[in-house]
């Protein structure tokens, strides 16, 4: 089986084609999607101010990964789940779409950046150009999941 | 106001927009990214005056250190919102969906101003309370609620469910919609 034939096959699994044929799913679930995009902006920006000399100084990075940790997750939660669905409606044009293959990607790099390094060590004693490039690195990969994921709608 | 819109639409720039292969989706890129940090930020402001997340920071303290960047957010929201608009200005001026959100974005400002009225002055005496008053809760979901419509019927303005062109619609659709019908 070809990838392609995989992405055909998803497009017609039921939920896939419950949602191409209610008027009113896709608009639902892509609206769930961006207020999901929202609160992860929100999470990942309260850590990444903080890298970056703003937002709370009462707090240090580290425990704001912490108390950030569970909203981060929720956001995350929401947009596979409702991510998913978008993507089972119209696989086949993801599979043809250069913004569809940029974002997932730009996502995986996201997720293994924020999980597997920007929060394993923005609590530890970083100098100021360390703090910087972690917080600038993580709002330049997860900006580009957004944008390449908003993209995949003008294709 | 449907003739501005009408005069708006013949002007170059909206039409340049409108047909524009890239600029469009570009601004409309920009309008979702400052989203992310307009609507992120205020969150978790919100969350804070709803005691549910840094409990042990003064609220004022939140709101002093995490709205300059909602506003800055709610700044390019704007610029690149108003360039939306001017885009395609008279469907969007008869959008159900745009008039709703414009109609929750004035009871969002008028929350803020409230907020602001209250925390601005000398410190509140729950400014340390990890789970703020009545009033203070009630404005954070208040906030939230009303920023969650925003996003969601700004979306929905793309969808041409209840354009006047479509008729028959319900009366109160034409009504909301400032429909013109002969």
């Amino acid at each position: 089986m070809t990838l392609f034939e995989v992405f055909d096959w998803l497009e017609q699994t039921p939920i896939g084609t419950l949602i191409r044929d209610s008027s009113w799913l896709f608009p639902a679930i892509e609206s769930v999607h961006l207020l999901g995009l929202a609160l992860l902006g929100g999470a990942v920006l309260m850590v990444d101010l903080r890298l970056l000399g703003f937002g709370l100084p009462g707090k240090t990075a580290g425990e704001l990964v912490d108390q950030t940790r569970p909203w981060m997750l929720g956001a995350i939660a929401t947009l596979i789940a409702t991510g998913i669905p978008l993507f089972l409606s119209e696989a086949v044009k993801c599979y043809f779409s250069d913004a569809f293959w940029l974002k997932m990607g730009a996502l995986v790099v996201a997720l293994g950046f924020t999980f597997g390094v920007r929060d394993r060590i923005a609590g530890r004693a970083l100098v100021i150009w360390q703090q910087r490039a972690l917080a600038s690195a993580s709002i330049a990969v997860w900006l580009t999941v957004a944008a390449a994921g908003r993209w995949i709608g003008f294709s | 106001m449907l003739e501005f819109c009408e005069w708006l639409a013949t002007t170059a720039w909206s039409i340049g927009l409108h047909e524009s292969l890239y600029m469009y989706p570009l601004v409309e890129t920009a309008h979702v990214l400052s989203i992310m940090l307009f609507v992120g930020t205020i969150s978790f402001v919100d969350f804070r005056l709803l005691g549910w997340t840094f409990r042990d920071v003064p609220s004022s303290e939140v709101v002093s250190r995490i709205v300059p960047f909602t506003v800055a957010g709610f700044a390019i929201c704007m610029v690149t919102g108003a360039l939306l608009f001017y885009a395609i200005p008279v469907r969007t001026y008869l959008s159900i969906f745009f008039r709703i959100k414009m109609a929750v974005l004035v009871v969002a400002g008028i929350n803020v101003w409230l907020i602001h009225r209250h925390l601005g002055r000398s410190p509140v005496e729950w400014d340390r309370w990890p789970r703020p008053p009545l009033r203070a809760r009630l404005a954070g979901a208040v906030s939230l609620a009303c920023w969650t419509t925003v996003i969601v019927t700004g979306r929905l303005i793309a969808y041409n469910w209840f354009d006047c062109d479509r008729q028959p619609q319900p009366d109160w659709v034409n009504w909301l919609a400032g429909c013109p019908l002969e």
